[in-house]
C-alpha cells in the first residue's frame, strides 16, 4: 500500500490541470458575457481582457484663441489648460497632427512645422511656442491628445439590441415555439411509454426496436418531404405553410423517440407488483398510468421536459425551415444569426445578443442541472 | 406585442389540452362503446384496442416526420430539381463528381474522427481530475454549461475568440492577441483552409465535453471497489490501475458516447452555417444539403440525394443500437 505523501503530488498536479482545464472552458463564455456590458467603442479598440483597466481615448481640443498670445523671448506663445483634464482624466501623450495624434509623452516638447513647439503635461495645462511668426487665425489651434479613461460598463447594448436588433420579439416568438413543443411530446410519450411498459400486445417489441431506430435517423432527411406537405396542405386548405403549428407538430416528430425511449426505460423499472396489484383490484389502465406510474415517472417526465426545453430553444434548423423568416415568426437563433450576417462586427450587438439567447437556458439549467444529468444518464448508460 | 403573446397562450392552451382530452375522451369512448362487463371476450377485445389508443398518437408523429420521410426523400432524390421528372441516378453521379462534395465529405470524416475523439478523451480526463479535486463539482458544472448554449450562440462566443483586425490595429479576438503577444502575425484564421476546420470543431468538443465527463464520471463512479483495491494491494501504479483496470470496464461507455456524439458531428449544422457558410472549404454535409435545399428555387432532388447520404451513414449506428436493445431485453 503507498503512504498518503506519495499521493500528494499527483493530486496537487490533478488540481492544477483542472483548474488550467476550468479556465479553458469558462474563458470564452466570460469574453462574451464582459463584452456585451463593454462600452461600445472601449469594446472595439481594446480586448475584453483588458476591460478592468483604464483604456487610451484619443481626440483633440483647440488651445486658446490666437489673441490671447503673448510675446516672450521664446517668441509667440499660446498657453492654457485641457478642458478634459479638469473633469479629472490624466493626459497620457500628445501630437500636432491627424496623422501622429498621440506621438510624444506628456512633459516632452515636440517639433512642430514651422518649427512650433509644443508642451502638454499631465495635468493637461500646455504651451504652444511659435518662435518666427505670431499666431494667426480665427479659432485656437487643434492639440491631439490621448488620456486614460476608466473603465466603464453599461447596459446600452442590451437595450439597443432588444429593439434594433428586434431579439425581443424574437424572444416571445421563441417562447411561444418552445412551450407546446415540449409538453406536448412529454405528454405523448408519456402514454406511450406506459403502453410499450405494462399494456402487452401485438408486435410491442417489434415497434419498440422501430422507436430505438428511430432515435438516430438525422431530421434532415425529413425536411424536403414535410417542407412540400406543409405546402400542399397550406394550399389546399388555404392558409400559411409556415407557421406555429406546423413547427410544434414538427419538434413533437423529433422529440418523440428519446422522449419514448427515456420514460420507457424509467417506467419498466419501477415495481412490477405495484402495478399488477391495482390491476387486480379493478383500476383500469388509465387509471393506473394517471394515478401510480404518472406520478412516480415525474423524474424521468422532468429531465426529457429540460432535454426537449433546451432542444428546441436552441434549436435553428428546424426553425429556418418550417417558420418564417419575419419578424412575427423568427426565432432568437435566426435572428442571432441575421444578426451576425448583418452586423458582423458589432461586437456590442453580437455579444450581448448572444447572451439573450442563452441566458433563459442557463437558468433552467443551473437550477434543474440533477434532472437534466440523470436522464443523460439513463439515456445512455445502462 | 400583447396581442401576440394572447394568441400564443391560447394556442399553447389548445395544443396541450388538445391531447389530453384525446387520450381522455378516446379512453372513455372505448369503455362506452365495449360495455365494462366482465364478459371475458368483451374484456379481451376491449384490452386489445386499448394499448393502440395510448400509442397511437406517438406511432402517427413518428410515421408522419420520420419514417415516411425518409422513403419519400429516397424517391425524391432520384427525381428532378422540381420533383417533376424521373431522373433516376443523375443526382448521385453529379454529387460524385462533385469537387464540393469531395470536400465535404472529408470534411466529415475529419469532424467524425476529430470531435467525439477529444470529447470523449476530454471528458474522461475531467471526469477523473474532478473526482480527486475538493472543487470537482463545481468545475463539473463549468465545463457542462455550454451543453446549454445553442450552436449558434456558440458560434458567436468563438466567432469573437477568432475575430482578425488588420495587422497592426490592437487585436480584440484572444486567440489573434495572444498570438501577437508571442511575436506571431494575426490572420484571418477562419478562410485557413484546413486549419479553419479545426478552429469550427474547437467549438462542438468545448460544448460535447460536458455530456461525455457526466456520462463517463457515472460510469467511474460503477467501477467495483474491490478490483480497484486489489490492483493496489498488488502494488500497481494509479496510472497501470486506470489504464489496465479502470478503462477495460467502463469501454463499453466509452463506446456509447463516442457513437453518441459521432451521430451528432453527423448532422452539425449551425455551426458551420453561422461561422463560414461552407467557405473556404469548410463545407459539411448538412449545410450543403441546406444550400442545396434553398439556393435559388431550391432542388429537391440534389439536396435529397445529399441527405440520403447522410442517412446511409447513421444506418450502421442504428442496426447496432437496435441489436444491442434485443440482446439486453433477452437478458431481463
Amino acid at each position: 500500500m503507498s503512504k498518503p505523501t506519495d499521493r500528494t503530488l499527483p493530486r496537487l498536479l490533478a488540481g492544477a490541470g483542472l483548474i488550467c482545464l476550468v479556465i479553458l472552458w469558462i474563458v470564452p463564455t466570460l469574453g462574451l458575457l464582459v463584452s456585451s456590458v463593454r462600452d461600445k467603442d472601449a469594446l472595439a479598440q481594446s480586448g475584453w481582457w483588458t476591460a478592468l483597466s483604464d483604456s487610451e481615448q484619443t481626440v483633440f481640443e483647440r488651445t486658446a484663441h490666437p489673441d490671447t498670445q503673448i510675446q516672450t523671448d521664446e517668441g509667440w506663445v499660446l498657453e492654457g489648460q485641457l478642458e478634459i483634464a479638469l473633469t479629472g482624466y490624466e493626459i497620457l501623450r500628445f501630437g500636432g497632427s491627424q496623422r501622429e495624434p498621440a506621438i510624444a509623452a506628456v512633459g516632452e516638447t515636440l517639433e512642430l512645422k514651422n518649427g512650433t513647439q509644443l508642451t502638454v503635461n499631465s495635468d493637461g495645462s500646455y504651451r504652444f511656442v511659435s518662435p518666427d511668426k505670431p499666431w494667426s487665425g480665427s479659432r485656437g489651434k487643434r492639440v491631439f491628445f490621448s488620456y486614460a479613461q476608466p473603465p466603464s460598463f453599461t447596459l446600452e447594448n442590451y437595450s439597443e439590441v432588444l429593439i434594433n436588433g428586434k431579439l425581443g420579439q424574437a424572444f416571445i416568438n421563441t417562447l411561444t415555439v418552445t412551450i407546446p413543443a415540449t409538453i406536448i411530446p412529454v405528454l405523448m410519450a408519456a402514454f406511450a411509454a406506459y403502453a410499450f411498459s405494462w399494456m402487452p400486445f401485438k408486435g410491442r417489441d417489434w415497434l419498440f426496436a422501430g422507436v430505438i431506430g428511430l432515435l438516430v435517423v438525422p431530421l434532415q432527411t425529413s425536411l424536403v418531404p414535410l417542407l412540400r406537405l406543409y405546402s400542399d396542405v397550406g394550399n389546399f386548405f388555404g392558409f400559411e405553410a409556415k407557421g406555429y403549428v406546423g413547427v410544434w407538430m414538427a419538434h413533437t416528430g423529433f422529440g418523440l423517440p428519446l422522449a419514448i425511449y427515456l420514460m420507457r426505460n424509467y417506467m419498466k423499472g419501477l415495481p412490477k407488483d405495484l402495478i399488477e396489484c391495482a390491476r387486480v383490484d379493478g383500476a383500469s389502465h388509465f387509471e393506473v398510468f394517471t394515478k401510480i406510474v404518472l406520478p412516480l415517472s415525474v423524474p424521468a417526465l422532468a429531465s426529457f421536459t429540460i432535454f426537449q426545453f433546451l432542444w428546441v430553444w436552441n434549436d435553428l434548423l428546424v426553425a429556418l425551415v418550417f417558420l418564417g423568416q419575419a419578424e412575427d415568426q423568427i426565432v432568437l437563433t435566426a435572428q442571432l444569426r441575421a444578426l451576425l450576417g448583418t452586423r458582423g462586427s458589432n461586437w456590442e450587438v453580437l455579444t450581448s445578443g448572444a447572451f439573450i439567447t442563452i441566458i433563459l437556458p442557463l437558468i433552467v439549467f443551473f437550477s434543474l442541472q440533477r434532472f437534466f444529468v440523470r436522464g443523460l444518464v439513463a439515456g445512455s448508460v445502462k | 406585442m400583447s396581442e401576440h403573446i394572447t394568441s400564443a397562450i391560447i394556442a399553447i392552451a389548445i395544443g396541450v389540452f388538445g391531447i389530453l382530452a384525446y387520450f381522455w375522451i378516446s379512453n372513455g369512448i372505448l369503455d362506452a362503446l365495449i360495455s365494462r362487463s366482465k364478459r371475458s371476450n368483451k374484456e379481451i377485445l376491449r384490452e386489445q384496442i386499448r394499448p393502440w389508443l395510448f400509442v397511437g398518437p406517438a406511432l402517427f408523429f413518428l410515421f408522419l416526420y420520420l419514417v415516411y420521410p425518409v422513403f419519400e426523400t429516397l424517391w425524391l432524390s432520384f427525381k428532378d430539381e422540381n420533383s417533376a421528372q424521373f431522373v433516376g441516378l443523375d443526382n448521385y453521379i453529379w454529387l460524385f463528381n462533385d469537387p464540393e462534395f469531395h470536400v465535404t465529405l472529408r470534411n466529415n470524416l475529419l469532424w467524425l474522427l476529430v470531435v467525439p475523439t477529444l470529447s470523449t478523451a476530454f471528458g474522461l480526463l475531467i471526469a477523473v481530475l474532478a473526482d480527486r479535486s475538493r472543487y470537482g463539482t463545481i468545475a463539473k458544472s463549468i465545463i457542462f454549461m455550454p451543453m446549454a448554449i445553442s450552436f449558434v450562440g456558440a458560434s458567436v462566443i468563438w466567432k469573437f475568440i477568432y475575430h482578425y483586425n488588420g495587422e497592426g490595429d490592437v487585436q480584440i479576438g484572444i486567440l489573434n492577441a495572444i498570438i501577437v503577444a508571442f511575436g506571431g502575425e494575426p490572420q484571418f484564421w477562419l478562410s485557413v483552409p484546413f486549419w479553419n476546420n479545426l478552429l469550427l470543431m474547437v467549438i462542438l468538443v468545448w460544448i460535447q465535453t460536458g455530456f461525455a465527463m457526466v456520462i463517463l464520471g457515472a460510469a467511474l463512479r460503477g467501477v467495483p471497489e474491490e478490483t480497484i483495491e486489489a490492483a493496489i494491494i498488488d502494488g500497481a501504479t494509479e496510472v497501470q490501475i486506470f489504464f489496465k483496470i479502470t478503462i477495460p470496464q467502463i469501454m463499453p461507455t466509452i463506446v456509447v458516447v463516442w457513437t453518441t456524439i459521432a451521430i451528432l458531428v453527423l448532422k452539425v449544422f449551425d455551426i458551420v452555417l453561422a461561422m463560414t457558410n461552407g467557405q473556404w472549404e469548410t463545407q459539411v454535409l448538412a449545410n450543403l444539403m441546406y444550400d442545396w435545399m434553398f439556393r435559388g428555387a431550391g432542388d429537391f432532388g440534389r439536396g435529397s440525394a445529399i441527405a440520403i447520404v447522410l442517412m446511409l451513414s447513421v444506418v450502421p449506428i442504428m442496426i447496432w443500437n437496435i441489436r444491442r436493445f434485443r440482446k439486453e431485453e433477452l437478458g431481463r
